[in-house]
């Protein structure tokens, strides 16, 4: 068995780097995750422009450092509200008309809000990569023996901590926390009870947009080429992510992003020969997943209603 | 009904834009038609391959500007952008044919979109001389398809016999595996390498998929493995990333790849980490002896400043031998040109003289280049044949 | 009208189109006829995109992976013995395929075969999945699919593509192929299976409840969806002579999605209308993609992409306001014709209320 003598040959070093591969990568789908899982627990419809709002929050990082010169950590602010606002916009656009229509014209919407952003950014950025700002701090280097960590590495599970426990907060102790729980449990009665159900969402979609703009400095300062279709991949593989988890559950986005992560990097480690196959990897995880626990490792069971 | 109205005025305004963009066309075209010889452009002006279309438009148009007759009548150029799709790439060859009425077409940048447009010339009987498609199906079993580039058997033994020559003993191949040519090279390359260094000196292939962005995991594994030199052909983007997170996990082995890396962004994105690379690539000041390549350089740097890249010079050239199969003609029949153009010999062009074999490839020598200082330095070359 | 009428309408209508396939074929250029052929190709996979879609009400987002089925078929037994070292010039071809070559039609059905039997082995896992979790798992599959063409190079060349297909650029044949598509799914539509599809779009729970096998006619829709779209893959594939696996990428989907939405989700007409209007528009909209000069003035908003944009913003536009597409769920019919040829007007009133 060719596994057997992999793991034979897997020196202890080879091992712990890629560990420690495995939670960088799995911490980065699980911030990203994050904001999928809290769009779809309030709306119950995935986002699918989400991986392209991280893709323009890199643009916007992009001009705000490269182009305008503004200091990083004033940029990081600035990319924020825009890629906010950009969610907003989105939402009020491409959403809110058919808050009322069937699901799928929302789902075709989505893919159909993606797919402008995409263009947009073919047409108004060129297709040719651009490199994302360097940050010099966080990309140097960490040895711990003869394992090699970039400092961003560090950074990035502490930051997805860092969201996850504001979001917990947000969704548990504030009063627009609790509006978004209202409204995820049921619209109508939320609208009867004087929730003003637009004003919810835009938050919901903004707070989600702003997460993804932080996922997007990480991405960026972690994977520096960005072109128009980057987000397209991890769009994907976050949502998958967050569907592992259980989708709505924000926790579960995090376990999810980690068990995705870890499970690209090891299927590469323990199969060398399979590295061609590592795409297709979150897709089988996903079909998995839906198969035995629809609702995911930690979500909720879902009665249909008649 | 407010957003039909809306609805509809769009449409109607862009309706409107199209006709009159339509008559202007027209406008244009009309009247002088005997008096011009229309060359078709045919190259990926948006999508994945935009980087690279765009600069060999910049050679064809350098070169028209410096030729701009032939046969005593002006050569019009009509640009395509075939959208680095290969659907859209048969109906745009098909549309310069049919259409446009173009006598011979130039490009394309990316091999799988001249392959869609090969049944279309070759049943038109049009001649095409591609730019840098590299993958040796483009002409095979095509009478009508030509190119100006070298093609990937012949890079993949040149980065082979280099890393030899290096003293390289065991090396790893990264390739992109759904990139033709990344998959073209790397075979050639390790079917050389073996030859060179005996059978399982290549130690590891690992494979990614173009879009890619993180590497670490196969990098982990070839890193255990300790080889001398890692080939890693593939798209820029992916392979600057590629030899950043490398560089990052501590592997020292030296870089080889194909020349897509000669780009302005491969070096953008992989900063100082991709500095003593090694590439194979066609063209270089160093080795630009011709007078060709002399008035080429002057005009490149005039009109456009900065270094011509190898794919802006392939461009030129395989207008010239475009051109030159017309002149040699001295006819506007597609075949006759077809067939001067199969005779071409020593053809001067920027990246030297050009002598087209049985197949429609030429034969001519590759340079070897690195990364220095964030430019690219000319480091070898190596001689056709090899 | 009566019945027998109909029908003999409908008769002279498709021998007069399978006429003019015939003056188009040889009175046009064939650039003209390559975009006529792909809009019939387009019809037939919106049309079977639509049967899982559009009447059966499962979100499906797969047919890129199914044409991708039938277009390999074709293409890996199609192209002749003897050039087929030139083409697996980078590992050979497997010795267990490499001598079998079958004629155009055999490999073209066989697609349709391998990708209704490949929908038949998925639809266990993904038919009981709803809304965004059948969506993305039938992309995660088109996906899987494609990753695997990729990597088995000894038998699909890998990301090599293969050439030397044997070209079909007749607009006969393929006016053939999508009139036997068209005839196919109306028949099918308008017997107790389409009813029952029908049902389970409209309401679930209530067809499980009047007795409708849910799975059996999810699996069944699905199967003959992919079956059309692996011979539309396989006419696809003819039509360039050349395939590589990153033809189809999950955003080829995204074209036939916006034709059925544009044409109306449920309406077979409205598909075949959508098609044209698609492909022919995109075609129509290159000139948003070439400079502009008005009136002396050069307008920069013109360059290569801006194609792309209008093509997206009209998407978004179609499916904001005018949800239901041209047709709606409704159908082409003659009584609707004699209405429309009577009272031009009176429709677009209806419409409107619509």
């Amino acid at each position: 068995m060719e596994i057997f003598q992999t793991i034979a040959n897997m020196t202890g070093a080879a091992l712990a780097q890629h560990v420690a591969n495995g939670i960088s990568l799995g911490s980065l789908y699980a911030l990203i995750a994050i904001g999928y899982t809290m769009v779809y627990g309030i709306l119950l419809m995935i986002n699918f422009a989400h991986g392209d709002i991280v893709m323009m929050a890199c643009y916007f990082a992009y001009f705000g450092i490269a182009v305008f010169n503004l200091p990083w950590y004033i940029t990081v602010v600035v990319t924020v509200v825009l890629t906010a606002l950009l969610g907003a916009l989105i939402e009020r656009t491409a959403y809110r008309p058919l808050r009322d229509a069937p699901k799928n014209s929302v789902l075709i919407s989505a893919i159909g809000a993606s797919f402008l952003l995409e263009n947009l950014a073919n047409y108004l950025f060129s297709g040719r990569p651009k490199r994302f700002p360097r940050i010099p701090i966080l990309e140097q280097n960490v040895s711990l023996g003869s394992v090699q960590i970039q400092v961003i590495s560090f950074v990035i599970p502490v930051v997805t901590i860092l969201g996850l426990l504001i979001l917990l907060h947000i969704v548990n102790h504030t009063k627009t926390g609790m509006a978004m729980r209202a409204v995820s449990k049921d619209y109508e009665i939320a609208r009867v009870m004087g929730i003003n159900i637009d004003n919810v969402i835009s938050a919901t979609f903004m707070i989600g947009s702003a997460l993804a703009a932080v996922g997007a400095f990480m991405w960026g300062v972690k994977y520096p080429g960005i072109t128009p279709m980057m987000g397209v991949m991890p769009g994907l593989k976050c949502f998958i992510a967050a569907v592992i988890g259980g989708i709505g559950n924000i926790k579960g986005a995090v376990l999810g992003g980690f068990i995705l992560g870890m499970g690209e990097i090891m299927i590469v480690a323990f199969f060398p020969q399979l590295s061609g196959y590592r795409d297709a990897f979150a897709f089988i995880v996903l079909i998995v997943i839906l198969f035995y626990k629809p609702t995911g490792l930690m979500g909720e069971k879902l009665m249909e209603k008649v | 009904m407010k957003f039909k109205k809306i609805l509809a005025a769009l449409l109607a305004s862009s309706l409107a834009i199209g006709a009159l963009t339509g008559c202007g066309g027209s406008k244009k075209e009309a009247g002088k038609d005997g008096d011009v010889i229309k060359v078709g452009v045919f190259l990926p002006l948006t999508g994945d391959n935009a980087a690279g279309g765009e600069l060999e438009l910049r050679g064809i148009k350098l070169a028209n500007k410096l030729h701009p007759k032939v046969m005593g009548k002006k050569v019009e150029l009509v640009v395509a952008d075939n959208k680095s799709d290969k659907a859209e790439a048969a109906s745009v060859a098909a549309r310069l044919i049919e259409k446009d009425k173009v006598k011979v077409i130039v490009g394309s940048y990316g091999s799988s979109l001249s392959m869609a447009a090969g049944n279309i010339v070759k049943e038109a009987k049009v001649p095409a001389v591609g730019t840098s498609c590299t993958n040796p199906q483009v002409t095979a079993n095509n009478d009508y398809y030509f190119r100006a580039c070298f093609i990937d058997p012949f890079q993949g033994t040149v980065m082979a016999n280099y890393a030899f020559k290096k003293g390289a003993k065991k090396v790893a191949i990264i390739q992109e595996v759904s990139n033709d040519y990344a998959v073209g090279l790397a075979k050639f390359f390790k079917d050389a390498f073996e030859k060179l260094a005996g059978p399982g000196s290549v130690i590891e292939t690992a494979n990614y998929q173009t879009g890619d962005k993180d590497f670490s995991a196969i990098l982990t594994n070839i890193k255990a493995k300790n080889p001398d030199a890692i080939f890693a052909p593939g798209n820029f983007t992916e392979s600057a990333l590629l030899v950043k997170q490398a560089r990052q996990l501590g592997i020292k082995a030296p870089f080889l790849g194909g020349d897509t890396w000669e780009t302005q962004e491969f070096i953008d994105v992989g900063g100082k980490d991709v500095e003593g690379v090694a590439f194979s690539t066609a063209f270089d000041r160093e080795k630009a002896t011709t007078p060709e390549a002399k008035k080429f350089l002057e005009e490149y740097v005039k009109e456009y400043k900065g270094e011509p890249s190898a794919l802006s010079a392939l461009a030129y050239d395989a207008y010239l031998i475009a051109i030159n199969g017309i002149e040699k003609a001295n006819s506007l029949d597609t075949v006759k040109i077809r067939d001067a153009i199969a005779a071409t010999k020593d053809m001067e062009g920027v990246t030297g003289k050009t002598t087209l074999d049985k197949n429609g490839d030429p034969i001519k020598g590759a340079v070897i280049k690195t990364v220095k200082d964030g430019k690219f330095k000319y480091l070898d070359f190596v001689a056709p044949g090899k | 009208m009566a019945k027998k009428q109909k029908l003999i309408l409908t008769i002279l209508l498709l021998i007069v189109l399978f006429a003019l396939s015939w003056v188009v074929n040889i009175a046009m250029d064939s650039y003209v006829r390559r975009i006529i052929n792909l809009c019939l190709i387009y019809a037939i996979i919106g049309l079977s995109m639509n049967v899982t879609n559009g009447f059966t009400g499962q979100f499906a987002l797969g047919q890129a992976g199914f044409m991708a089925l039938g277009a390999y078929v074709v293409g890996v037994f199609t192209v002749p013995v003897k050039l087929r070292a030139s083409v697996f010039y980078a590992v050979p071809m497997n010795p267990l395929i490499a001598n079998i070559q079958l004629p155009v039609w055999a490999a073209l059905i066989g697609g349709g075969i391998l990708a209704a039997f490949v929908a038949f082995l998925i639809g266990a896992p993904v038919l009981r999945l709803k809304g965004d979790y059948l969506a993305i798992a039938t992309l995660g599959f088109s996906e899987i699919i494609r990753i695997v063409i990729t990597n088995a190079s000894s038998f699909t060349n890998g990301a090599l593509g293969i050439k030397d297909i044997p070209t079909l650029n007749d607009t006969r044949y393929i006016f053939v192929a999508t009139a036997i598509t068209f005839i196919f799914i109306s028949l099918l539509i308008n017997s107790s299976y389409g009813r029952a599809f029908k049902a389970i779009r409209e309401d679930e729970i209530a067809a499980e409840a009047m007795g409708i096998d849910l799975y059996k006619h999810k699996c069944l829709a699905f199967m003959i969806s992919a079956f059309f779209a692996g011979i539309g893959g396989g006419l696809y594939a003819m039509l360039l002579g050349t395939v590589d696996p990153k033809n189809f990428l999950f955003t080829l989907t995204y074209n036939f999605l916006l034709i059925i939405v544009l044409g109306g989700m449920g309406s077979i007409t409205g598909s075949m209308l959508g098609a044209i209007v698609v492909t022919a528009g995109l075609e129509y909209l290159r000139v948003f993609d070439e400079p502009l000069e008005l009136f002396g003035v050069n307008i920069p908003l013109f360059r290569p992409g801006f194609r792309m944009v209008i093509f997206s913003i009209l998407l978004m536009i179609c499916v904001l306001f005018w949800r239901h597409g041209i047709m709606g769920t409704k159908e082409f019919t003659w009584d609707g014709a004699r209405e429309f040829v009577k009272h031009p007007l009176r429709m677009f009133h209806r419409k409107g209320v619509a």
